[in-house]
């Protein structure tokens, strides 16, 4: 007897999910921490954003974090000048270390997305490094694809989670 | 004799061929071979004393269970049963069995004294009419009754197959809660069908692909303890763990062992670049065996310890390579269409199972070591992470479902493609490593 049998797997309809924005991320320490008060101070307050010697000024008036293009790690034009800011900042600030953790999306496997985030986040350090600030005052690490900011399975989302942020560590204030 | 239920089974697990469609969803089409599952039938192991009577009907269905979900054996529900199995020594009678169209019987006693546990089996071919094997005796404590189970199984599948089981064997794997952005990860260990539960570790730090020693007693894993990606060796039994690597600027991680259990294949990033270094566990020293200035990771060993195959994306993207143990020259092996990551050697020696993606799906899938005879056996949104079973004919991995509310699960196929089918743990599970046949 000979039988025949066709098997199909797996060929469920794809249901799309919305896509979410969530505020802050638990994972990376510093990763989306904005400061609850940032605007409508006039006055000068330590630590806020309205300091511009301040972790949450580097985050939200120079911008702690660039982006990149899908299994890219290299800078793209808006991605340099972030990262001139932030040098500028760090040379001002030199009170300041930084992690520069890097990141990439959930389309991957898990070791080589490790890889790919550790070169995202050199490629962030080379050009700190290159534009002057010390490579002395930062280290890099790689969280691969297990510390999204976005959750949903779009390239809305996983364009903001290949990433690379620069976490700032140390400073009068931070 | 005890050929025909021998040559059935061959059958059913040789001689199935596939052929794979180029184009659409995937799909396997199996042109020839039986899939005719194999009709067994185990009364409840007879109770030998008055303590013994709910052993017997647990680890009975443990058994029953192990047999069944390989998908090559079909339990006959016992309310179909003619005869009936009230003494281990007594003569059975085929044709009640034969009437039933059972083609295997297992037939078993129990004895409950204290914690001592004594578990007997028999199996009988039932269309020849003589017993297959001789029959066998496991005695242990009432604590570990599964494992008796499994033995017992083990033991029949092995019989009956030709092949050594896979039972008796334990995973460990990354038990998850939490939604994707706040995802809580902690090491598990469990049985290889996913009872007996235990943590490993808390989920204070990250935890990422653990992965057993060749004698299943420590497990290498990844952890952000110190707030970098490192390398961890952790005692199983005493749950003590240390830091095995700890190269400074730098990180590690995707460890294995080498199949003597001395070494360690590993990756470590240094500057934006990874390679594939290994280190002897005792003295700590440590040798680089690649140095492209591509990624270079996700490192796994032949059974013989002579090499090593692992994916590089040198080419452009990821695909898997093989060079010798101690480095060198290494010879990619996969062309296909798509990307190719986390390579695992198979127990056999003969095939590779891997992670591919393409065209925005996953699939776990195997191949031969010369990169020939490519088979997907899955395909989803996420399908990732494939071990072995000890025996080399089942593939264990996880799935991650899409969108917000996306979760991991662990799950199972036959290399043959067939019987796909979730492992049962508390959480939602990830990076399975599946354990050596327990001693």
């Amino acid at each position: 007897m000979k039988l025949t049998t066709k098997v199909i797997l797996m060929m469920g309809a794809l249901t799309m999910a919305a896509c979410t924005n969530a505020g802050k991320l638990g994972g990376g320490a510093g990763d989306g921490a904005f400061g609850p008060n940032a605007a409508g101070n006039s006055g000068l307050i330590a630590g806020s954003a309205s300091d511009p010697a301040s972790t949450a000024y580097f985050q939200q008036a120079v911008g702690d974090r660039v982006t990149f293009e899908v299994d890219q790690s290299s800078l793209t034009a808006v991605g340099r000048a972030t990262l001139d800011g932030q040098a500028t900042w760090l040379l001002t600030n030199a009170d300041y270390t930084a992690i520069i953790e890097g990141h990439a999306d959930e389309q991957g496997t898990r070791e080589y997305n490790i890889a790919l985030g550790n070169r995202r986040a050199d490629a962030a350090r080379s050009y700190l490094v290159s534009k002057g600030v010390p490579s002395s005052r930062m280290q890099i690490v790689s969280y691969g694809k297990e510390r999204p900011i976005e959750i949903c399975s779009e390239e809305a989302c996983y364009a903001k989670n290949r990433r690379a942020v620069t976490v700032l560590a140390g400073g009068l204030t931070g | 004799m005890m050929v025909r239920i021998f040559t059935t089974l061959m059958a059913l697990m040789m001689t199935a061929t596939f052929s794979l469609a180029q184009q659409g969803p995937l799909r396997i089409e199996i042109t020839e071979g039986v899939i005719e599952p194999l009709p067994f039938a185990t009364p409840n192991f007879v109770a030998e004393n008055g303590s013994s009577a709910e052993m017997g009907v647990q680890l009975t269905r443990v058994v029953a269970a192990d047999l069944q979900n390989t998908g090559l054996f079909r339990e006959i529900p016992a309310t179909a049963y003619i005869s009936s199995v009230t003494d281990f020594g007594s003569a059975i009678q085929y044709p009640d069995w034969k009437a039933i169209n059972a083609q295997a019987l297992v037939t078993g006693a129990v004895n409950v004294s204290g914690n001592n546990l004594t578990v007997k089996f028999r199996l009988y071919d039932i269309f020849s009419g003589a017993e297959l094997g001789n029959g066998l005796q496991f005695q242990g404590t009432t604590e570990g009754w599964r494992r008796m189970a499994h033995k017992v199984a083990d033991a029949v599948y092995s019989r009956i197959t030709g092949e050594s089981g896979y039972f008796d064997s334990r995973v460990v794997f990354v038990s998850e809660t939490g939604p994707k952005n706040k995802r809580q990860k902690r090491l598990a260990v469990m049985d290889y069908d996913g009872a007996g539960v235990k943590y490993l570790t808390d989920s204070r730090s990250l935890v990422l692909a653990p992965r057993f020693s060749p004698t299943g007693d420590r497990v290498l894993y990844t952890s952000y303890e110190t707030g970098f990606p490192r390398i961890y060796v952790l005692d199983v039994g005493s749950v003590q763990r240390r830091l095995l690597e700890s190269g400074e600027g730098s990180i590690s991680f995707a460890p294995r062992f080498s199949p003597n259990g001395q070494t360690v294949v590993y990756s470590q990033a240094t500057g934006s670049n990874t390679d594939i270094y290994t280190m002897d566990v005792a003295s700590g020293r440590s040798t680089r065996l690649t140095s492209a200035p591509s990624i270079e990771t996700a490192p796994s060993y032949s059974p013989d310890g002579n090499n090593i195959v692992f994916e590089s994306d040198r080419s452009g993207a990821q695909q898997l390579y093989i060079m010798s143990a101690n480095g060198g020259e290494a010879k990619r092996i996969s062309f296909g269409q798509g990307r190719y990551g986390t390579p695992v050697w198979s127990p056999r020696g003969d095939l590779v199972a891997f992670t591919k993606q393409s065209k925005g799906r996953f699939h776990i899938g195997v191949m031969r070591v010369d990169g020939s005879e490519e088979r997907l056996l899955t395909a989803s949104f996420l399908d990732e992470g494939p071990t072995w079973s000890p025996n080399g004919r089942v593939i264990m991995f996880h799935r991650e479902t899409q969108g917000a509310g996306g979760r991991s699960t662990l799950y199972s196929v036959d290399i043959t493609g067939r019987n796909l089918r979730p492992v049962r743990t508390p959480e939602g599970g990830s990076d399975p490593s599946w354990s050596p046949l327990q001693k």
